[in-house]
């Protein structure tokens, strides 16, 4: 741009008032230091258009030097104003739309459908659902997604609302704490993950019955509700979200946090971008996932907090897995009356599917 | 008001690294940290060429973009400062820096990279009393209305310091003087001295 630009005539005044001060001032015994030809004669001829070039495009050849002992990168990070321009134009403002897009709809959908409730009253029958081990792996999960999504959405959002709100001492200790948990907790959760994902994956190999069920969506289009294995299509869905995206977040979340491997800067730029999209992904589908386990739909929330389902729910939801395990339903009496005995609720039943 | 600005003349840079060692020295920097650098381009060939490099103290500076703390901040000669009490080593701000400026005691497992150090324009930084500011940030010599070591101390005087006015008309002088055609940026024969490549007084 200020190539194109043409100096405007005042400088070109200025410049020339100058050589003029300049030819005024340096009389004859001065005149061989100055002699422009001389010195044009013994300067560096090597600041060509080509080394700007290639200082511009970051690249770095075999003879750049850098006396910095730790800094072996280049003369001009070309790729940090694009990190910037990704962060701060797309992946903010968008994260930003995705997860209160999904606040937003969650709310319409809550006010004007409702709670999807029992189609018929509980039969006091109940089934085992999830066992001791997968509900503690993933309530642990699901508490750390918690303070991972908040940490990071802190340190993503965090400096717009709470640094003016609370004062720079409380926000300084606030954000250091985001970044803190969000660190340490970080390969915890990535670990869990993987265990609970590998835990569970048997129940939610994809098949035919899933494409009716999405083809249905879910039991939103048409009457009634789709059939459904142990998992249903929308489960399956989140489990292979979190199996793929969920795992990417995961590594390039290592990338990040182990800065001590000698990753490149640019390396960590991309991991970064990666790390922000799929996390923010996720949390906007992570909404979805905790309204309808817990305030969408009537009796899911008890199969994760107690492990058993009522009869009505499993009939409702899962009418396949229903119909593989209805003979094994105990009377809640029954089960009340074991666990007192055992006095650690282990599963009596045991039929995860 | 000033507008502070370094600037390197690259057909004066020796590479004679005492603008590192002054810096250094200046601000008892932590070991490790080294606020300025000088970097050779084309070391050993004719068209060998070195450069001095710090914090530039940019108008539309990337570290105050993306900082998730908020901790860098302007002041009124428009030199970037940020508060270490608010860092939290994440290292965003050397994601984004062009020149490389930003810099972390340490590279440790689960981000522990430490308190972020950079140049400071010899301008310190936000304390309670002077001898923390030394402690934290070095020296503030723009307050005892010194321009930073470094310049000061450039022996070719490639390195300038100071007002981007000041900073601007000296190299405007030298490009004159020199009479190539571009102000030496460049061999481009086309290249005529009203488009320089760098004019530390325009804006954008």
């Amino acid at each position: 741009m200020i190539r194109t630009n043409p100096w405007p005539p005042s400088w070109q005044g200025t410049c020339l008032a100058l050589l003029l001060a300049l030819v005024c001032l340096l009389a004859p015994p001065a005149m061989a230091q100055a002699e422009p030809e001389r010195e044009a004669a013994t300067a560096v001829v090597g600041v060509t258009p080509d080394t700007w070039r290639e200082v511009r495009s970051g690249e770095v050849g075999p003879n750049f030097r850098d006396t910095r002992a730790d800094s072996n990168y280049n003369l001009i990070n070309a790729s940090g104003e694009t990190w910037r321009q990704l962060r701060n134009r797309w992946v903010s403002p968008f994260g930003l739309i995705a997860i209160g897009g999904m606040f937003a709809v969650i709310a319409i959908f809550y006010v004007i459908v409702g709670r999807k409730d029992l189609s018929e009253p509980r039969t006091g029958r109940k089934l085992l659902r999830w066992p001791l081990v997968v509900r503690s792996i993933h309530w642990t999960v699901a508490s750390l997604f918690i303070i991972l999504a908040l940490s990071g959405l802190n340190l993503l959002y965090g400096k717009f609302v709470f640094r003016s709100l609370f004062g720079d001492a409380v926000w300084g200790s606030m954000i250091s704490a985001s970044k803190i948990a969000h660190n340490y907790l970080g390969p915890l959760f990535g670990i869990l993950l993987v265990i609970l994902l590998a835990r569970v994956l048997k129940h939610n190999w994809p098949n035919r019955t899933d494409l009716a069920w999405f083809k249905q969506g879910g039991g939103l289009v048409g009457k009634g509700h789709p059939d459904a294995g142990f998992a249903n299509g929308g489960e399956k869905l989140w489990f292979w979200l979190l199996a793929t995206v969920g795992l990417v977040v995961v590594a390039s979340g290592l990338v990040l946090d182990f800065p001590n491997y000698g990753q490149s800067r640019d390396t960590m730029q991309w991991a970064n971008i990666i790390h922000a999209v799929g996390a923010l992904g996720l949390t906007a589908v992570a909404l979805g996932h905790i309204y309808i386990g817990t305030i969408g739909s009537e009796g899911s929330l008890e199969g994760m907090a107690t492990g058993y389902v009522d009869e009505t729910w499993a009939k409702d939801h899962h009418n396949l897995w229903y119909e593989e395990v209805k003979h094994q339903a105990l009377p809640e009496d029954q089960l009340m009356a074991e666990k007192t005995a055992s006095g650690d609720g282990s599963e009596t039943a045991s039929r995860p599917g | 008001m000033a507008q502070m600005k370094f600037m390197c003349d690259a057909e004066r840079c020796i590479e004679c690294n005492g603008c590192v060692t002054a810096c250094k020295n200046a601000n008892d920097v932590e070991w490790g940290i080294q606020r300025r650098r000088v970097v050779t381009l084309d070391d050993g060939e004719p068209s060998e060429v070195s450069i001095s490099v710090a914090c530039m103290h940019c108008d539309d500076a990337p570290c105050m973009a993306v900082c998730p703390t908020d901790c860098f901040y302007k002041t009124d000669d428009g030199i970037v400062l940020h508060d270490k009490d608010l860092c939290i080593g994440c290292g965003y701000c050397l994601y984004a820096c062009p020149f490389g400026a930003p810099q972390f005691p340490k590279q440790n497992a689960f981000g522990e990279r430490g308190k972020m150090d950079k140049c400071t324009f010899c301008a310190g930084g936000p304390a309670e009393s002077k001898e923390e500011e030394y402690e934290k940030y070095g020296a503030n010599r723009i307050a005892e209305g010194k321009l930073p070591l470094c310049a000061e101390m450039c022996s070719t005087k490639a390195l300038l310091a100071g007002d981007a006015q000041t900073v601007a008309d000296i190299f405007r002088q030298r490009v004159v003087q020199r009479g190539h055609p571009d102000g030496a940026w460049s061999d481009n024969p086309q290249a005529a001295a009203d488009s320089l490549a760098y004019d530390a007084t325009r804006q954008g």
